[in-house]
């Protein structure tokens, strides 16, 4: 090995210890920002050598060089501009569009391999058969994604007729083209046949799921990006791209089973077809009978004599652009030196930690945004929950079995002395069934948008107290 | 199966450990900007990109090489953006001053 690609050697290997100490920094919200500058670092030390084994080489041609500045300054200034104007509510959207260039520029590389070596080993034939295979579902499958939570693409699970028989003949013939890839690894009929049902499973794949259940797709495809990244690697016998590859498929993997589990789904039911079109029977309701409703003002004097309060925020409140009048409540009630905190369940929003992100935006500290495991004890020395455009996650009927939900973890806010609830209707959450919690005696109703429903609470809260 | 592939394998797998080791400490706070911070790296797709570009001949070769290198130096570049943009609001306390704090 010569001196200059030991030093390209060591500098991969310094790159790929820098992703794992950048992700490692991630542990705290006090470092995180250090963990990801850490890591772009590394990241810019990897393409730099690599620029220098080009120049080294000397094998790349003037025209190549053109493609590959011109593609860089392309591809910089769209992902720059996307990720500075992006709303923080759009984040779902443009996590899959990484999602989906990520493993189309994965599965580019073994195109390019097969088509442009003259022979190809067995076990390079096999590696790149996957990274095409996987590369191209993530592809369409994250932009299908992305058109659903941009609203493209309608959120309800889209099922027409044959299309399961359509998958089925998707799925047989990536395997059956896969098969001949391998055995002829150049010929490139068997190539352009993968890759044409690998496009087309990716958009059967993500078509039928339903638009709740998208946290658990982002992760899923973020997983499978990583993973056609690190097959690429193989192809290319390249160990960083291996490295980095395998740490963002472990991460895709752990996230894709931490919101499978807070939304009791498994994630093959989840793949084979969307919520409500399984046996989702209504639970026999309790009517609208019990709900108490209550105004502003009522909930204006529990929030100002209340010592602690907690609220619980669902899509509802980002949907309604909320966040911000939340802020300015809570920011309110700390001023009268009230105890406030934020309970975030793991699926409150469009993807994992959607809600954190949302709340951070408006300036809410992050030390009182509880994960569900911390913020749970706290609702029996609770005085107020105030529930905002959360319904599925709140329902006590979640803890008896014969129900949609039962086994799902949710957040315990029927153990606060008082439950405020800010909604629209009595209308159902996801899983279509009634929730307990609205008729619990101690609950009270506010029926607004939650928006106008929190601008109006913080003025009653100020004329209270003024 | 030969030895490169077997040292390969070695390391996918070694990665895939430190991977679940590394980010099953992630608090759910953060798993937002976790995700789009993975997502900017498997950008590493970029090298990848730029030894296509260095080895491409004739008019295919350079467009796949050209949306390879679009498509990674999007995902490298907005990646890493978005994240820090994120993880820049995350503050222990409001901006605003505020008596003794708990943090």
């Amino acid at each position: 090995m010569s001196g200059f690609d030991t030093a390209t050697h060591l500098v991969y290997l310094a790159a790929a210890a820098g992703f794992v100490l950048g992700l490692h920094l991630m542990n705290s919200p006090a470092t995180a920002r250090r963990g990801n500058q850490l890591s772009a670092t590394a990241m810019a030390a990897a393409v730099l050598v690599t620029g220098a084994v080009l120049i080294h080489d000397n094998s790349i041609t003037a025209t190549g060089v053109v493609v590959l500045i011109a593609g860089a300054a392309v591809g910089g200034a769209v992902g720059l501009y996307a990720a500075r104007g992006v709303a923080m509510t759009a984040m779902p959207q443009l996590v899959s569009l990484f999602n989906a260039v990520g493993g189309g520029a994965a599965a580019l590389l073994a195109v390019n391999d097969l088509s442009s070596g003259p022979s190809v080993s067995a076990s390079v034939a096999v590696t790149a058969a996957l990274d095409i295979l996987i590369g191209t579902v993530t592809f369409t499958g994250s932009l299908v994604a992305a058109g659903k939570l941009q609203g493209w693409i309608p959120s309800q699970p889209l099922v027409f007729p044959g299309a399961r028989a359509l998958t089925g003949v998707l799925a047989a013939g990536f395997v059956a083209s896969g098969c001949a890839l391998v055995a002829t690894p150049t010929h490139r009929l068997p190539l352009i046949l993968l890759l044409v049902a690998g496009l087309g499973f990716g958009v059967t794949m993500v078509l039928p799921i339903g638009g709740a259940d998208m946290p658990v797709v982002i992760s899923l495809l973020n997983a499978f990006t990583g993973t056609a990244v690190a097959m690429a690697g193989f192809v290319l016998a390249n160990a960083v791209l291996i490295i980095a590859g395998a740490l963002v498929g472990a991460s895709g993997t752990i996230l894709t089973k931490l919101m499978a589990d807070a939304m009791n789904r498994s994630i093959p039911s989840i793949i084979v077809g969307g919520f409500g079109t399984g046996d989702t029977a209504p639970v026999s309701g309790t009517g609208n009978a019990h709900v108490r409703e209550v105004s502003a003002d009522d909930v204006a004097i529990q929030l100002a004599y209340a010592s602690k309060v907690m609220f619980v925020p669902g899509y509802g409140l980002a949907a309604a652009q909320a966040q911000h009048q939340l802020a300015e409540l809570a920011a309110l009630l700390e001023q009268r030196g009230i105890e406030v905190g934020y309970a975030i369940h793991p699926v409150a929003g469009r993807m994992p930690g959607h809600m954190n992100v949302l709340l951070a935006e408006a300036n809410v500290p992050y030390p009182q945004l509880q994960e569900m495991d911390e913020a749970n004890p706290e609702f029996a020395r609770t005085d107020v929950a105030l529930v905002v455009g959360a319904n599925d996650v709140t329902n006590p009927v979640a803890r008896r079995p014969g129900n949609p939900i039962s086994g799902m973890p949710i957040l315990d806010v029927d153990q606060a002395r008082a439950v405020v609830v800010i909604k629209r209707s009595m209308g159902h959450g996801y899983a279509g069934i009634d929730n307990e919690l609205y008729t619990d005696p101690k609950t009270g109703m506010l029926f607004a948008d939650a928006r106008k429903g929190i601008t109006d609470l913080t003025a009653a809260v100020k004329t209270l107290v003024a | 199966m030969s030895a490169d592939l077997m040292f390969d394998l070695t390391v996918f797998v070694l990665s895939l450990l430190v991977g679940f080791e590394v980010i099953s400490k992630v608090p759910a706070t953060l798993h937002t900007p976790l995700m789009s911070g993975a997502n900017s790296i498997h950008g590493i797709v970029l090298v990848g990109a730029m030894l296509i570009a260095s080895t491409a001949r004739g008019p295919a070769g350079y467009v796949l090489a050209f949306v390879a290198m679009a498509f990674a130096t999007a995902n490298v570049v907005g990646g890493y953006v978005v994240t820090d943009r994120m993880l820049g609001m995350f503050r222990a306390r409001t901006p605003q001053p505020r008596k003794d704090g708990e943090s």
